[in-house]
C-alpha cells in the first residue's frame, strides 16, 4: 500500500512577485517602454530634458548678483567661474526689481500697495473659500473703497462719500419697493446713488474735508506702473467684468427684441476687434467722447476699455451656461411663481454659473495677461519697464533674466487662478459618479 | 337659473404699462430704447464739438494722400509715394499672412501636442502638460518680445558668416542663412517667367503663380475622379483598384512640366557685403510674430484636439472595430468625423484669436494693418477718429468671415435629432 497522499499541514509564505511584475520595474515598463515606439519616445524625451537642465542649471547658479552692468556681469562670472562660462546676470533683477513690481511709486509708500494688496486677499478669501467665516464679507464690502483710496491717496472723506452712495441707493430700494413696487425701487436704487456721486458726493467731501482734515499723500497716476499696475487694471476689471457679464448674457438670452439687438450688437462688435484698437479708443478717444474740457485718468480709462472689453467675453461664456440648463428648469422656476428676477437668482443663475465655471476663470485670466498690452499705449507695466531696461547702455543685451523673471510673477498668478477653478468645480460637482 | 353677467370691461391705466405682463415688455423696450439713442446723442455730440473745437472735421480725404513711410516688407508693390490707403492695404496683406502662416503652424503643433499629451508615455505625456501650462499662462505679448530678443540677441550676425575663421555657417548645402537680421531662404524664379496680370487697384498677380495654382487644381479635381470612379468600381464589383501612382501622377507631373516650362531655379542668397543678397528676407519681426503667435496658440488647440478625443466614448472604437475595420479606417471613418464636430468649432475661435493677436505686431515693428493705418499713418495724419474707426471695421469685417464660416460649418456638421 503506498502512503497517504501527501498534505500539506502549514501555509507557505507568500512570495514577493517577480521582479518585472511589481514596484518600480513594472511602473518603467508600463509607463515609460510598453513598445518601442514609447521607448524611442521616453529616451528622446530624457535626451531632452538632459540637455535642457544641462545648460540651464548651470547658467542659473553660476551667476553674478553684484554687478552695476551686463559687461561687469560677464567679468564677473569669468573671473570666479573660468572664461568662456556662460551664466546668469541675476544683478539687473536686483537692482530693478522694486520698478518691476512697483513702478515709479514713492518708495516711502510702498507700504500702501502692500496693504491694498493684501486687503484685496483678504476681501477675497471669504469669497473664494466659504469655510471661512461669514463676517469677513463685510471687509470684502468696504474694500473696493479702501483700496482706490490706499492707491492713489488724497482725502479720506472721498471714498466715505462714494460708499455713502452705496448705501443711500441700498436705502432707496428699502424705502421705495413697499411704496411703489419693485420695479421703480430698482431704478430709485440706481438713480439715486448716481445723482449722489454727481452732484453731492464732491461738495460733501469738501466739507468733511475742511470740517476734519483727514488725509494720505496722494499719488499721480503717472507713478503707477509695474506688476502692481497689471494687477490693480486686472482684480478691477475681473470684478466689474463678471456683473456686467452676467447682464449682458441675460440681455442677449432676452425675449425684448431691442434689449436683446442691443446686447449683441454690443458683444459681437466688443468681440470682434483686438483689445489693442480698444485701447486706442481709451489713450485717444475716449476724451473726444466726453464733453469738452473734461479729461480723466488715463488709468481709469484703460480699466473702463478692458472692462468692457471682458464683459463682452463674459457674456458668451455665460451665455453658453445658460444655453446648457434644461428647459425644464426655467418651467419648474416658473411653476413655483417665482418671477423673472427670483428665478435667475434662485434656480437659473447658480447653476448656470456652476456649469460655466472653467470659461468664467479662463476669461479671468485672458484678461490679467492681456493687461500686458497696455505697454503698447505706453504704460509703464513689467514689459514697458523691460523695454526701457534693455534699451538702458548699462543692460543692453539682457534677455532671458529679465523675461523669465516677469513671466514667472505672471506664471504664478494665471497658474493659481487656473488651480482655483479646478478646486472650485470637484467641490461644486454634484452630479453622481 | 343663471344669472349673465357681462365681462369686466377692459379699460387702459397708465400703471398697466409697468403691472401688466402684455405691456410691461413694451414699455421696458421704449425705455431701454430712449436710452440708448439718449447715450449715443449725447457722446456723437460731444465729438462733434470736440472736433469742432480742434478744427478737423471728420474725413477720410488723408487716405488719397501720399504715405511718405517706408514699408520694410510687402507682398504687393509699395513705394513711400503710394496713398495712406494703399499703404494699409499692404498692412492688411501682412496681417493675413502671418495669420495664415500662424494658423497653419499652430494646428500642426496643437494637434501634435494635444495627441502626445494623451500618450500612455508618462513622462511624454508630462512634458507635453508642461508645455501646455507654461505658454497658456504667460502672456502673449512677452512672448512676442521674447523671440524678437533672442532672435536678435543669440543669433550669429552676418559677419560671423566672413572669412577663414567663420563660426557661423549656412544649413542645407549653403541654401539657407540663419543670422540675427532675419532668415534668408532660396527664393523660386522663373527665367520665362509669363509676367504679370495687372488687376484693377494697380495690383498685378504673378501669372506663373496663377498657372501653377490653375493645374494644381485641375490634378486635384483628376485626381478626385480617379477616386470617384474606384469607388463605382468597388460598389459594383466589390474590389478596389489600386489608384495611388495615378493620383499622385496626375497632380505632379503636369506640375513638373510646368515648371520646366517656366524655366524655375531657385536663387540662393549671397554674402555680399555687410549682408546677405538674393533670396527672400525672412525678418525678425514676421518670424517672432509667427513662432511666438504660433507656439502660444498651439497650447490652447492642443487641450482643444485632447477634449475632442477624449469626448468620443470608447464603445465607438469597440463598435467599429466589431464590425471589422482595422484601426486606421477606425480612426479615419469612426472616430475623426465625431471628433472633429467637437473640435472645429472652438479651434476655428483659436485662429479668429490668433488673427486678433497677430495686432499686437506693433509691439515688435511687424508692419501689418495696425502697424500701418493703426501706427505711422495715425500719427503722420493725427486722424485718430477715422484711423481706428477703420482699423475696428477691418478686423471686424475679419472676424464676422471667420465666424460666418464656422455658422456655415456648424449647420453642416450639426446632429439632426428627433
Amino acid at each position: 500500500m503506498p502512503g497517504q497522499p501527501f498534505v500539506r499541514s502549514h501555509m507557505l509564505p507568500e512570495r514577493a512577485p517577480p521582479a518585472t511584475a511589481a514596484g518600480p520595474l513594472l511602473w518603467l515598463r508600463e509607463n515609460l517602454f510598453s513598445s518601442w515606439f514609447n521607448a524611442i519616445l521616453t529616451l528622446l524625451s530624457l535626451g531632452f530634458v538632459w540637455y535642457v537642465l544641462a545648460h540651464a542649471l548651470p547658467w542659473i547658479v553660476q551667476s553674478s548678483w553684484t554687478a552695476n552692468s551686463l559687461t561687469e556681469c560677464r567679468q564677473q562670472i569669468a573671473a570666479s567661474h573660468g572664461p568662456g562660462t556662460s551664466g546668469a546676470c541675476w544683478a539687473v533683477i536686483r537692482e530693478r526689481y522694486l520698478q518691476l513690481i512697483f513702478g515709479f511709486y514713492p518708495s516711502r509708500l510702498y507700504w500702501r500697495p502692500i496693504l491694498a494688496f493684501g486687503l484685496t486677499l483678504a476681501a477675497l478669501a471669504p469669497i473664494l473659500f466659504p469655510a471661512l467665516p461669514r463676517r469677513l464679507l463685510w471687509l470684502s464690502s468696504t474694500v473696493p473703497f479702501l483700496v482706490p483710496w490706499l492707491l492713489w491717496g488724497g482725502s479720506l472723506w472721498l471714498p466715505v462719500s462714494i460708499a455713502l452712495g452705496a448705501v443711500l441707493g441700498y436705502a432707496a430700494l428699502r424705502l421705495v419697493t413697499p411704496l411703489a413696487g419693485s420695479l421703480a425701487g430698482v431704478i430709485a436704487a440706481g438713480l439715486v446713488p448716481v445723482l449722489w456721486w454727481l452732484f453731492g458726493a464732491g461738495p460733501a467731501t469738501g466739507l468733511l474735508q475742511s470740517a476734519l482734515p483727514l488725509a494720505i499723500d496722494s499719488v499721480q497716476s503717472r507713478a503707477f506702473g509695474g506688476f502692481m499696475l497689471s494687477i490693480t487694471i486686472g482684480i478691477v476689471a475681473i470684478t466689474c467684468s463678471l456683473p456686467i457679464g452676467i447682464l449682458l448674457a441675460l440681455g442677449r438670452q432676452s425675449d425684448l427684441f431691442i434689449v436683446k439687438t442691443l446686447c449683441v450688437g454690443f458683444i459681437e462688435f466688443i468681440r470682434g476687434v483686438p483689445l489693442i484698437t480698444l485701447l486706442f479708443v481709451a489713450s485717444l478717444l475716449l476724451n473726444y467722447f466726453l464733453p469738452p474740457g473734461t479729461s480723466f485718468d488715463i488709468i481709469l480709462r484703460v480699466i473702463i476699455m478692458v472692462t468692457l472689453f471682458a464683459a463682452a467675453y463674459m457674456a458668451e461664456v455665460i451665455r453658453g451656461g445658460l444655453a446648457a440648463l434644461p428647459r425644464g428648469q426655467y418651467e419648474a422656476a416658473a411653476a413655483l411663481g417665482l418671477d423673472y428676477w427670483k428665478a435667475q437668482r434662485l434656480i437659473i443663475m447658480p447653476q448656470a454659473l456652476k456649469i460655466s465655471i472653467p470659461g468664467i476663470v479662463s476669461t479671468f485670466i485672458g484678461v490679467f495677461k492681456d493687461t500686458t498690452l497696455v505697454s503698447i499705449i505706453g504704460l509703464l507695466d513689467p514689459l514697458g519697464f523691460s523695454n526701457a531696461i534693455r534699451a538702458d547702455t548699462a543692460w543692453n543685451g539682457i534677455v532671458w533674466e529679465l523675461y523669465g523673471f516677469i513671466a514667472a510673477l505672471f506664471f504664478v498668478f494665471c497658474f493659481a487662478m487656473s488651480r482655483y477653478s479646478m478646486y472650485l468645480e470637484r467641490k461644486l460637482a454634484t452630479e453622481h459618479r | 337659473m343663471t344669472m349673465m353677467t357681462a365681462p369686466p370691461k377692459q379699460t387702459f391705466r397708465v400703471g398697466m404699462l409697468i403691472h401688466d405682463t402684455r405691456y410691461r415688455s413694451l414699455t421696458i423696450q421704449i425705455v431701454v430704447l430712449s436710452a440708448a439713442m439718449l447715450m449715443a446723442a449725447w457722446l456723437i455730440n460731444n465729438t462733434i464739438q470736440n472736433l469742432a473745437v480742434l478744427g478737423k472735421p471728420i474725413s477720410f480725404g488723408f487716405l488719397s494722400s501720399a504715405a511718405q513711410y517706408d514699408i520694410n516688407q510687402m507682398l504687393v508693390s509699395y513705394t513711400n509715394q503710394d496713398t495712406h490707403l494703399r499703404a494699409a492695404f499692404v498692412g492688411l496683406l501682412n496681417t493675413l499672412l502671418v495669420a495664415v502662416l500662424g494658423c497653419a503652424l499652430a494646428t500642426v503643433l496643437g494637434v501634435l501636442i494635444g495627441v502626445l499629451r494623451l500618450s500612455k508615455n508618462w513622462l511624454v505625456a508630462r512634458l507635453m502638460t508642461a508645455y501646455v501650462e507654461i505658454f497658456r499662462n504667460v502672456p502673449v505679448l512677452l512672448w512676442i518680445v521674447f523671440a524678437m530678443a533672442i532672435l536678435i540677441e543669440t543669433l550669429p550676425t552676418p559677419r560671423d558668416f566672413r572669412g577663414e575663421e567663420a563660426t557661423a555657417s549656412m544649413l542645407l548645402g549653403d541654401s539657407i542663412a540663419i543670422t540675427n537680421r532675419g532668415v534668408y531662404i532660396p527664393e523660386p524664379l522663373f527665367s520665362r517667367s509669363l509676367g504679370d496680370l495687372p488687376l484693377p487697384g494697380a495690383v498685378a498677380i504673378s501669372l506663373d503663380l496663377v498657372a501653377i495654382l490653375a493645374l494644381l487644381a485641375g490634378g486635384l479635381a483628376a485626381s478626385a475622379a480617379i477616386r470617384r470612379r474606384a469607388e463605382r468600381i468597388q460598389n459594383a464589383t466589390g474590389k478596389r483598384p489600386a489608384t495611388w501612382h495615378l493620383r499622385l501622377g496626375v497632380i505632379v507631373l503636369p506640375q513638373a512640366a510646368l515648371l520646366a516650362a517656366l524655366g524655375f531655379h531657385l536663387g540662393y542668397p549671397e554674402l555680399r557685403g555687410f549682408n546677405f543678397q538674393g533670396g527672400i528676407h525672412l525678418r525678425n519681426s514676421l518670424l517672432a510674430l509667427w513662432l511666438a503667435l504660433s507656439f502660444y496658440t498651439a497650447a490652447f488647440i492642443a487641450e482643444i484636439v485632447r477634449a475632442g478625443i477624449l469626448a468620443i466614448d470608447r464603445g465607438q472604437t469597440e463598435a467599429a472595430a466589431a464590425l471589422g475595420l482595422r484601426p486606421g479606417r477606425i480612426m479615419r471613418l469612426v472616430i475623426l468625423p465625431q471628433a472633429l464636430r467637437v473640435i472645429i468649432p472652438p479651434l476655428i475661435s483659436q485662429y479668429l484669436n490668433l488673427t486678433k493677436n497677430s495686432s499686437l505686431a506693433i509691439a515688435v515693428g511687424y508692419m501689418d494693418i495696425t502697424g500701418t493705418l493703426g501706427g505711422i499713418t495715425l500719427n503722420q495724419t493725427g486722424r485718430e477718429l477715422e484711423c481706428v474707426l477703420l482699423l475696428m471695421l477691418v478686423y471686424l469685417a475679419i472676424s464676422l468671415i471667420i465666424s460666418a464660416v464656422m455658422n456655415w460649418y456648424n449647420a453642416r456638421v450639426r446632429l439632426v435629432e428627433r
